[in-house]
């Protein structure tokens, strides 16, 4: 299990990941944020559906997240608090196969590049490797 | 309109263990409208499907679509583009739906994915209250459009049964006694009277009593 190099998705909107993106990622990595995770940058995370969290599951994610701005600070009014909802309803989902919940999670971080948004792919990253490959690719691994 | 709720994962799950190929069926009325069983439904119970047949080492092939509506034949008649692609149809619809798939595709394998709750509305965004009981006999205009048939805890028709606290009904306190309701309402409308009218006795056969219901419209029919 050693060598488990977990597939970690996170799905950010343009306005938390603004930043994060834009020399490529370069900063990114001199800041220490994990290799094996793959940005997904949207307009808005309040568009994003549960279908699409599903998706990168079915897809061979071990683990996915979603960066949404601050509750009350949401560029779009209540984006992040509807892609709040809908990683409540892949959590849900999740544990009704029978698969740890915690292999979906959502946090709400200040827009740009700061510590947090590096620290919580840290997190997820750390977390995904103690559970080892998700139970959805166990067969084929 | 009609309300329903997805069943738990691993139930769909088990009536589908033996099946290959899957096709999740929506409905695009009340299902919809609810959120139950639309478009965005049934792209998230295939994946759902294929997640948990994943897991179980059992992988399986499931395609979505949705038809206009599952209660009318018309309709179903365009399941024949899928013929014999499929060994099981995973219907979305409220039970007519299921059912009538059931009366016009013999040879079609039909599970539902949904419990079909109730004929009710939706006050608030995400919240559906029962309002109709579909009784067959309506009886709103002597309870100032409020019905007791459906939301009375005991479809009482002569006013409220005495364990009304607070206006709230005894057999749930965070319902709202609806006999309470009809006496506020016909007070303010200025027909407190009709409090005192005796209701005959019911006949119940037209609310289902009477086995399976039947309407015919003559002006309707060719
Ligand atoms: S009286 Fe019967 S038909 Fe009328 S609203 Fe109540 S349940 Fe529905
Ligand atoms: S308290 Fe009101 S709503 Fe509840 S059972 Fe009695 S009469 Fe019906």
């Amino acid at each position: 299990m050693s060598d488990f190099n977990p597939n970690i998705r996170a799905f950010c909107c343009h306005y938390t990941s603004q930043q994060a993106s834009s020399d490529h990622g370069e900063g990114l990595k001199q800041a220490g944020f994990p290799g094996n995770v793959v940005l997904d940058r949207l307009t808005c995370t309040g568009k994003l559906q549960v279908s699409t969290l599903l998706a990168a599951f079915e897809q061979g994610a071990d683990a996915v997240y979603v960066v949404g701005c601050p509750p009350d600070g949401c560029h779009n009014v209540k984006g992040s608090q509807r892609a709040a909802k809908r990683v409540g309803a892949v959590k849900k989902a999740l544990a009704e196969l029978a698969v740890e919940p915690e292999r979906v999670r959502m946090y709400h971080l200040e827009r740009g590049l700061h510590p947090e948004f590096v620290a919580a792919a840290r997190e997820m990253d750390t977390m995904t490797r103690a559970l080892g490959p998700c139970p959805f690719n166990g067969e084929s691994r | 309109m009609i309300i329903a709720e997805r069943k738990p994962v691993a139930e769909i799950l088990d009536m589908v263990r033996d099946a290959k190929k899957i096709l999740v069926l929506g409905c695009r009325g009340c299902v919809t409208v609810c959120s139950a069983g639309g478009e965005r439904e049934v792209e998230i119970l295939a994946s759902l499907i294929r997640l948990g047949r994943k897991k179980e080492g059992n992988p399986v092939e499931v395609a979505g679509a949705t038809l206009v509506r599952q209660c009318d034949k018309e309709y179903i008649n365009s399941m024949d583009q899928w013929e014999g692609q499929y060994d099981a149809v995973v219907s979305m619809a409220c039970g007519v739906g299921v059912n009538f798939i059931a009366n016009l595709r013999s040879s079609t394998r039909v599970f539902p994915a949904v419990n079909t709750s109730f004929f009710g509305g939706s006050v608030v965004q995400g919240e559906w209250t029962e309002q109709c009981a579909g009784c067959g006999d309506c009886i709103l205009h002597l309870t100032g459009g409020l019905c007791p048939v459906a939301r009375c805890a005991k479809s009482l028709l002569n006013g409220p049964c005495g364990g009304s606290q607070d206006g709230k009904c005894e057999i749930n306190p965070q319902v709202a006694c609806v006999w309470q309701l009809i006496h506020d309402r016909l007070e303010s409308l200025d027909s407190k009277e009709q409090m005192l009218r005796v209701a005959p006795i019911r006949d119940w056969r037209p609310a289902g009593h009477g086995g399976p219901r039947k309407v015919v419209r003559n002006d309707l029919t060719v």
